[in-house]
């Protein structure tokens, strides 16, 4: 018996086993190599002139100058993205909480619109681009079919430098809602009934109940939602690949297919090491802002 | 009199209030969700549709729904005109080699993070989380000039062994073993079982449902992951399906019959596994979100 409880003890114990380098050696390993070193390499790179075929050169900080004050459309690309987020993002985030609203209500077949809502963000970005690129076909889309009922005439959505930066954010907001949807699902399941039917004894219904219940316990989630889909909505890349290129006349051109443009077709490899770390900058700051302005509407506990 | 008879009508409107009051939101929720899940089919019906048409089918309005003579040569021109065989043989091989090594290497070193003590053991775990915040792109162009320098670009190489390690996956893991009761682990080391016997016979046991959950989310990553493959190869032999696609529409660029029947391809293998494992997905997601 006392023998027993010894040993328990001892596993119990357990202060300190070197074999936990061992076990963490591959992930180590691959940290460094795949994670720390590059990050490290990138952050030499952007102060240099790199185009691969000659070693890199150190040119201080003359990337970022030419950045700022010489790549003529490196402002029109940072608006551009900005752009995207600014409309992708609400959009995204409103449409998303309304679905999952409505499939809270335990309807039937729930199961069957999460999936359907559900299919696009599984997909491949590079199918459903095409096929709404085929849909935005300015001659034989049905797009443009549908809207001729209600008398608007033909649009050359990808082709308009007006209209192809929202015909994009709509493409991505049909493909990426069903994610968020799905969080704001599992945040309302999580909120107990008991919250919604105090609220109904003192009279709150419909609207009051969404307003003063759901929302302020739903803003945790809300605040994962917004920063995870902010920090994706600057990354957007595969959808202005297949889409537009970047064009008509740059006005879908965002921060990575800039990056990858600079990159890896002019081969400008310090300039675009410099661009990934304003990328990385940006995010960072509009992460901490979110944070730190999250105190003050986001209720935590019970 | 009259008075019960004016106070059974308002009882009567009160109850019909309260019964429209109850049907109503949730018949405008159907409606709401019916005309979102059509707006959700319609491209994948537009896709099919559009891949199973002869050219001629292709530019007509109205257009046409359903091809009344369905012809599969469009997907018979992608195996024997294009090497689309090869696209998806390398995509599979790809997804599949990466969700091994990541679920591989996320047990490991997520036992020793979840279940061993070690000096520094926290300290590495968050400088792990703290990397996170750092978009992948940052690290693109040296992980590309290192894969240059060891000849690996435009091999499998390139495309599996620098993503079979990720953080994710390591915090997934670590997250779900760190709940495995500790009384379980202490009889087997009674036993005197090893770590390596108590990560195998112990742990992984009891973590069907994280290992499914990674295993999905890496496979549907992998399969769909653009970027990398695209800078990272060259060579028409070593594309898979999103660049080989990406490829079609460079040199087709409106053949949408062939483009459709590319696409359709692509999705299909996703879609599959979607419906298998739905429910890890989700719920991945719903963990991940909720407690990330």
């Amino acid at each position: 018996m006392a023998a027993v409880s010894a040993t328990v003890g001892a596993a119990r114990r357990r202060r300190f086993d070197p074999s936990g380098y061992l076990f963490l050696l591959p992930s180590l390993l691959a940290f460094c190599v795949f994670i720390v070193f590059p990050v490290a390499a990138s952050f030499y790179l952007a102060f240099t002139r790199y185009d691969i075929l000659t070693p890199p050169r150190f040119v201080g900080v003359q990337n970022y100058v030419f950045m700022f004050t010489g790549d003529p459309i490196f402002w029109k690309v940072l608006g551009n993205t900005i752009y995207y987020s600014v409309v992708q993002v609400p959009l995204n985030v409103v449409v998303a909480l309304a679905l999952a609203t409505a499939l809270n209500m335990r309807l039937r077949g729930v199961v069957i619109y999460r999936t359907l809502y559900f299919v696009p963000v599984v997909s491949s970005i590079i199918a459903v681009a095409i096929v709404w690129r085929w849909m935005y076909d300015a001659d034989w889309g049905i797009l443009n079919w549908l809207i001729s009922f209600v008398g608007i005439p033909k649009q050359n959505w990808l082709f308009d430098p007006k209209l192809a930066m929202p015909s994009v954010i709509a493409m991505n907001v049909w493909k990426n809602m069903g994610y968020n949807m799905v969080l704001f699902l599992a945040g309302l399941q999580g909120i107990p009934d008991v919250y919604y039917e105090a609220a109904k004894i003192d009279g709150a219904r419909g609207w009051h109940l969404f307003r003063h219940i759901t929302l302020p316990l739903l803003s945790p989630v809300m605040l994962f939602v917004l920063v995870i889909s902010v920090i994706n909505s600057f990354q957007v890349f595969g959808a202005i690949y297949i889409m537009t290129k970047g064009g008509p006349l740059d006005a879908t051109n965002v921060l990575v297919y800039h990056l990858y443009f600079k990159g890896f077709q002019d081969l400008q490899m310090g300039y675009a090491a410099a661009l990934a770390w304003v990328l990385f900058a940006f995010l960072f700051v509009i992460t901490i802002v979110q944070t730190r302005f999250a105190r003050s509407w986001v209720h935590y506990g019970q | 009199m009259a008075s019960s008879a004016i106070a059974a009508e308002r009882r009567a409107a009160a109850s019909r209030g309260v019964r429209w009051g109850r049907v109503l939101p949730r018949v405008l929720a159907h409606a709401a969700l019916a005309i979102g899940a059509v707006t959700m089919v319609i491209p994948f019906v537009w896709m099919v549709s559009t891949s199973l048409k002869t050219e001629d089918q292709v530019f007509v309005l109205p257009p046409l729904w359903i091809p009344t003579h369905p012809v599969w040569g469009n997907y018979a021109r992608l195996f024997t005109e294009i090497p689309f065989a090869r696209y998806i043989f390398n995509s599979a091989f790809v997804s599949i080699s990466v969700m091994v090594g990541e679920l591989v290497t996320s047990a490991i070193s997520a036992f020793a993070f979840a279940r061993l003590e070690f000096r520094g053991r926290d300290k590495i775990f968050a400088m792990y989380l703290a990397t996170l915040m750092i978009p992948f792109h940052v690290r693109l162009i040296p992980i590309f000039l290192v894969m240059k320098f060891l000849g690996w670009l435009d091999t499998y190489y390139v495309l599996i062994i620098p993503q079979i390690f990720t953080v994710y996956g390591v915090f997934l893991m670590r997250q779900f073993f760190l709940n495995i009761p500790q009384e379980l682990e202490d009889a087997a080391r009674i036993d005197g079982c090893g770590n390596l016997r108590v990560l195998f016979n112990i742990i992984l046991p009891l973590s069907g449902p994280v290992i499914a959950t990674l295993a999905v989310f890496s496979f549907l990553n992998t399969w769909n992951d653009f970027l990398w493959p695209l800078i990272m190869t060259t060579s028409s032999n070593m594309r898979v399906i999103g660049v080989g696609l990406a490829q079609l529409q460079n040199e087709y660029f409106t053949l949408w019959t062939l483009l459709m029947a590319g696409s359709v391809l692509a999705l299909l293998p996703t879609l599959i596994v979607f419906l298998i494992a739905q429910k890890y997905f989700v719920q991945g997601i719903a963990i991940s979100g909720l407690k990330g």
